[in-house]
């Protein structure tokens, strides 16, 4: 099923509405982005190649985005949980828990690094109960993958909430009284439902993820090859004084996060048309 | 007609200028001077007052000392720069033209007012029993340092520690790499400025010995008071000379490159000599230091010049891309 180009809508005019979002595009996203690519190019090829191949800038890709992935996944597992206990639950405090959740959202992200770190190092109040256990959180990947789910759960909830809030409970309750079991009315009622509002608040906390320093710089503890986050080497270079090499891994970062949400909005879009055709 | 007009415009620049209110300048530092330049700014503007009649605004800012650099290359209007070491003012000078090549040779001691050492600050009753270099690659103890690649502060205590172990080992390079690569492999954590590092330490009380320009530590311990810290003064440290100088086109485009070229002259007179021992800065003058004694042990100090040639090329050899740094890291080629 193929959209036009052109379709009725409420908004007065296609093409006003259109010209204005090709030149918001163009001017605060494209603009930008482009004096990046022109900065990097100022620099011979070679120079650029070795920056942007160096040992330590590969190991700090691994983590960036490895890290991310994974705190994506996990706040996409949290996220819908506390999205359904929010929707599907009432409970003394509930206003209050709701409006936690936005709280990562407001919080200068160097705070909730700092407030991360000393929970979690050896003497913190939660690290000192995993360190006899051998996990170590503070100054490790690990780490990294605590302060990013932290902050990209926010994503994930407020994605889902308003889509679970305007579900149907009539279909779950018809595929009950047609037999379905709890696990066959999650999987093929109630997750196809959500699946794309998972997938738009996963790439959005994928996408703030990556770009994420403030919280990370803390408790990462920055060693060289081990815990690293590439936006770190970024603001290494420009300390140096290397603007071409700083813009060179932006813009590997930059082109690798695009094809990444390209990939995840792709995925959404088909969930979304295979919703629409069943 | 004419005449009115010339006479009103001639009465409205002279208020114009009259209603200017007091000069304005604007000093960028590095991270552990803000007490210090607190001190100087009332005390020249007292002093320029009393000499001129002008009242002198003086705005401070601060943070590591590289971002501060390059912020002045971007564009921050700094009148005057007070950074933490030469090499960045050098940079100012290579990368934005403010000042020439040479500033260093304008102002007495390498336009050096005061000086400091790297000191190490540990817990009190300094469990780990270290007294000096040796003890810090010993298994087990933790030594907290910045990122050299971002701080100052931290350029300067991976040079101690390396002319430290040139100096013991007869200045066999080779040794001198070894002892800091084990160094290194004791830190825990890499912050990317001093004042990070100090939290690390004194906040979160991670790691047995914070390496630290000497005014920091004295700053910690008078914070954290004598029952949780203690300052160890090696037998042997670097001599850190942390430059000013004033930035020539900014200050000739704000008309205050005499009050800027003053206020520098000031931190060098008896008076600003005495304010900088009493913020733990090692003065140059003899008389105000025995103003503040036993204060400053004595420690056999070396410079950067002696020992590696100069900042420019300490800073190619060891901290860029590739450099020896890296190298200890695994992440050199």
């Amino acid at each position: 099923m193929l959209t036009p180009f052109k379709r009725p809508s409420v908004l007065p005019g296609f093409w006003p509405a259109f010209s204005y979002t090709a030149l918001y595009l163009a001017l605060i996203v494209l603009t930008p982005l482009s004096a990046i690519f022109l900065k990097a190019v100022t620099s011979s090829w070679e120079h650029l190649w070795k920056v942007i191949s160096a040992p330590n800038v590969v190991a700090s890709y691994r983590l960036s985005f490895g890290a991310s992935l994974v705190a994506g996944l996990i706040s996409v597992a949290v996220g819908f949980l506390v999205a359904w206990v929010l929707v599907r639950y009432e409970f003394p405090g509930k206003a209050l828990a709701d409006a936690l959740v936005d709280l990562p959202f407001a919080l200068p992200t160097a705070v909730a690094g700092i407030a991360l770190t000393s929970l979690y190092t050896e003497s913190g109040w939660v690290g000192r109960y995993l360190t006899p256990l051998g996990i170590k959180v503070a100054f490790t990947p690990l780490g990294v993958v605590v302060a990013l789910t932290f902050i990209g759960l926010p994503f994930v909830v407020r994605s889902v909430q308003p889509v679970l809030a305007d579900a149907d409970r009539e279909l779950e309750e018809a595929a009950a009284s047609l037999g379905a079991t709890r696990r066959q009315i999650f999987w093929r009622v109630i997750l196809p439902i959500v699946r794309p509002a998972l997938f738009t608040g996963f790439a959005l906390a994928l996408a703030r993820a990556l770009g994420e320093y403030g919280s990370v710089i803390f408790i990462s503890g920055n060693m060289p090859m081990k815990t690293e986050i590439t936006p770190l080497l970024i603001v290494t270079k420009l300390e140096q004084y290397d603007y071409a090499g700083a813009t060179a891994i932006a813009a590997v970062m930059l082109i690798a996060s695009f094809t990444l949400l390209l990939g995840v909005n792709a995925l959404q879009r088909r969930t979304r048309r295979f919703m629409e055709t069943e | 007609m004419k005449h009115t007009l010339r006479t009103i415009s001639a009465l409205m620049l002279g208020s114009a200028l009259f209603a200017a209110g007091p000069v304005k300048l604007l000093n960028v530092s590095y991270d552990p001077t803000r007490e210090l330049y607190q001190d100087i700014d009332s005390a020249f503007a007292k002093q320029w007052k009393a000499k001129t009649g002008v009242d002198v605004q003086i705005s401070q800012s601060h943070g590591g000392s590289g971002k501060q650099a390059r912020s002045v290359i971007d564009g921050l209007q700094a009148d005057v720069v007070t950074l933490g070491l030469a090499y960045d003012i050098d940079s100012i000078a290579e990368h934005a033209h403010l000042l020439p090549a040479n500033w260093q040779t304008r102002l007495p001691n390498n336009s050096t007012p005061y000086t400091s050492t790297i000191v190490f600050l540990v817990r009190k009753g300094n469990p780990k029993h270290i007294k000096d270099w040796e003890d810090l690659v010993k298994p087990g103890v933790s030594v907290i340092t910045p990122n050299p690649k971002t701080s100052g502060g931290a350029r300067w205590s991976y040079l101690a520690a390396w002319g430290y172990a040139l100096k013991k080992n007869n200045g066999d390079d080779k040794k001198a790499e070894e002892f800091v690569t084990r160094l290194y492999k004791n830190v825990p954590v890499l912050d990317s400025g001093a004042r990070g590092s100090t939290t690390t330490f004194a906040q979160r009380g991670i790691g047995d010995v914070l390496l630290s320009w000497e005014n920091e530590a004295f700053l910690a311990l008078n914070e954290l008071g004598k029952d949780k810290v203690e300052v160890i003064t090696p037998a042997i440290s670097i001599l850190a000379e942390p430059p000013v100088a004033v930035v020539d086109k900014v200050a000739a485009k704000h008309g205050t490159a005499e009050v800027a070229k003053a206020y520098l002259e000031f931190l060098y007179s008896e008076e600003g000599q005495e304010i900088g021992a009493k913020n733990y800065y090692r003065a140059r003058s003899a008389q105000a230091l025995a103003k503040f004694p036993n204060r400053f042990p004595t420690l056999q100090l070396f410079t950067v010049d002696e020992l590696f040639g100069g900042w420019q090329k300490a800073q190619k050899r060891h901290f860029e891309d590739g450099g020896v740094f890296d190298r200890i890291y695994g992440a050199g080629k």
